[in-house]
């Protein structure tokens, strides 16, 4: 009872002391909404970078036609065989009647081709579709699919994007650049704001030593005087990761609205936006837990300072 | 209930100590002013009882409680057990009169319904009846030392330590917060008050130990307790532990 009494205390204190320092409390959280933004936005930016690289990565793939006179086990060898290798990410196999279904629903409107095909017997290879991991595993891909024993087996050489490869290679490349300088900002503009809000944080102890000391002297512990700044604090935290996930929802509402733009360079902005809505409520939580972490954090250091006893060694 | 034996702090070694071998024996429910001229080591000594400061040597028992054993996680309670009324004051400038007093319950963990039914009776002692609401800048000097008095009694503690509550006030605000120490005196409660107004010391007739450069210089009323009675006091006390 007595301690629950303290702890709603704490968060009381905490929650006046907000309001009491309203000016300082806008000054540290107008920091903290800047970061918690950048973050949010780099997250995002991520997303969606990976995401353009991984369509452009999918559409990647080493095709192998199988003789009609493969048997199943000889398929299924070949298939495992593939599976072993390093560089391969999925391996699927097309029967002939699978082979001659997608062939027909890709041409669906093409009634003589339709007509033609059905007229013989079914003229499709097995298929086996290869998918590397990254582009750079095609080649190795490529050479086992090209050795003699393998080669025996198959109807036709087998095919690969290889030709798209210097452009994939170049998007790429520069996604990854973009993405490597987006985490640095990241990183840089973190560090910074958490040393803005440390000493913002900092200052305002700083300007309430003498009530920190008469608490002390009073014979309030160490965490009664902490707790109000840890609360007061997180309260910045809370608020400042609402604001963020509001701008950028604001920035997505703008750039789809009145700029009608759907990509910016290589940024492709509706899959952020649908990103972002689609992963709001997460976003939203991680955005609070980062508010929390870095309040609580950087008043817990902030306060240590001017909450140590003074006892000299005698 | 207050001991000093032997009780010496040297700031800094080339100015010699602030305190010098201090020995003072102080009984529960008695009255004592510490008279001496600023620098004389009055304040030293209150912050060496409040644990502000360490010794730096000899020995401090307030209450019981052996300064040497105690933690540093302990100062607290200490503290929670001394009432002490500074000369600044030292209220919670944004708080109310009844907040600040309440801020002495609060801590201690106590109830919201005990706190508003003892703050009111603590008001009515230091006669501040109807200025709850006033924030501390909003009182005169004798007012806000009446409510620092109030705060430092509204957890009853056994010791009272005044630091020159008069200092900064005419002789007229001076002398109710006087009267406040005394009737708080008479309630059971050990007051250590240090002054440098004659005045006060002449007309409360109370014990009176002068300290002049770190030493006593005198101690009227029980002039003959020395350092050699405090030793056969702790053997005593110690005796009794056991």
């Amino acid at each position: 009872m007595r301690a629950l009494t303290t702890f709603s205390r704490i968060i009381r204190t905490g929650m006046v002391n907000f309001v009491r320092n309203l000016w300082l409390a806008i000054a540290a959280m107008a920091i903290m909404i800047i970061t918690l933004t950048i973050i949010l936005f780099s997250v995002i930016v991520n997303a969606t970078f990976n995401n353009t690289v991984q369509q452009i990565t999918s559409k990647i793939d080493v095709s192998m036609f199988l003789k009609d006179a493969v048997t199943q086990a000889q398929t299924q060898t070949l298939i495992s065989q593939l599976k072993a290798l390093p560089g391969v990410q999925s391996v699927q196999y097309l029967s002939k009647a699978q082979a001659l279904a997608l062939y027909e629903s890709q041409n669906a409107g093409n009634e003589q081709l339709l007509q033609a095909i059905d007229e013989t017997d079914n003229p499709l290879p097995a298929t086996v579709n290869i998918k590397p991991k990254s582009l750079n595993d095609i080649d190795s891909i490529r050479s086992f699919v090209d050795e003699p024993a393998i080669v025996k087996l198959q109807s036709d050489p087998a095919s690969d994007s290889g030709d798209r490869r210097e452009a994939i290679a170049k998007i790429t490349h520069a996604t990854n650049i973009l993405r490597r300088v987006g985490a640095g900002a990241v990183v840089v503009f973190a560090v910074i704001s958490v040393l803005i809000i440390f000493n913002t944080i900092q200052m305002a102890i700083f300007n309430r030593r003498d009530e920190l000391q008469i608490m002390r002297l009073l014979g309030a512990s160490t965490s009664y005087i902490r707790g109000p700044f840890v609360v007061e604090t997180i309260i910045y935290g809370l608020l400042s990761a609402v604001a963020s996930v509001l701008i950028i929802n604001a920035i997505f509402v703008t750039a789809s609205s009145s700029l009608q733009a759907t990509s910016f360079g290589l940024l492709d902005i509706s899959y952020s936006q649908s990103f972002f809505q689609n992963h709001y409520w997460q976003l939203l939580t991680i955005q609070l837990a980062l508010g929390i972490f870095i309040g609580a954090a950087s008043s817990m250091i902030a306060t240590r300072r001017y909450l140590k006893f003074k006892t000299p060694k005698r | 209930m207050i001991l000093l034996d032997r009780v010496t702090k040297t700031y800094n070694k080339n100015l010699g100590p602030a305190l010098d071998r201090i020995s003072l024996h102080v009984e529960p429910k008695e009255f004592v002013i510490i008279v001496g001229q600023s620098g004389a080591g009055k304040s030293t000594l209150l912050k060496l009882l409040t644990r502000e400061e360490r010794p730096t040597s000899g020995k401090i028992i307030v209450g019981g409680i052996d300064y040497d054993r105690l933690r540093d996680r302990d100062i607290p309670l200490l503290r929670r057990k001394i009432g002490v009324v500074f000369q600044d004051f030292k209220l919670l400038p944004n708080r109310t009169v009844f907040e600040n007093i309440a801020f002495a319950l609060e801590i201690v963990g106590v109830s919201t319904r005990e706190i508003n039914s003892t703050v009111p009776k603590v008001l009515d002692i230091v006669n501040l009846k109807g200025k709850e609401k006033r924030m501390p800048m909003e009182l005169s000097g004798g007012e806000r030392q009446r409510v620092a008095i109030a705060r430092a009694i509204v957890r009853q503690p056994k010791v009272l330590i005044a630091d020159e509550p008069t200092g900064n006030l005419d002789p007229k605000h001076a002398w109710d917060v006087i009267r406040v120490l005394e009737k708080v005196n008479k309630y059971g409660t050990t007051v250590l008050l240090t002054t440098h107004n004659q005045d006060v010391v002449n007309r409360l007739k109370r014990r009176v130990v002068t300290i002049d450069h770190g030493r006593i210089a005198s101690d009227k009323a029980r002039a003959n307790y020395t350092s050699a009675t405090i030793a056969v006091d702790i053997a005593a006390k110690a005796a009794n532990k056991q």
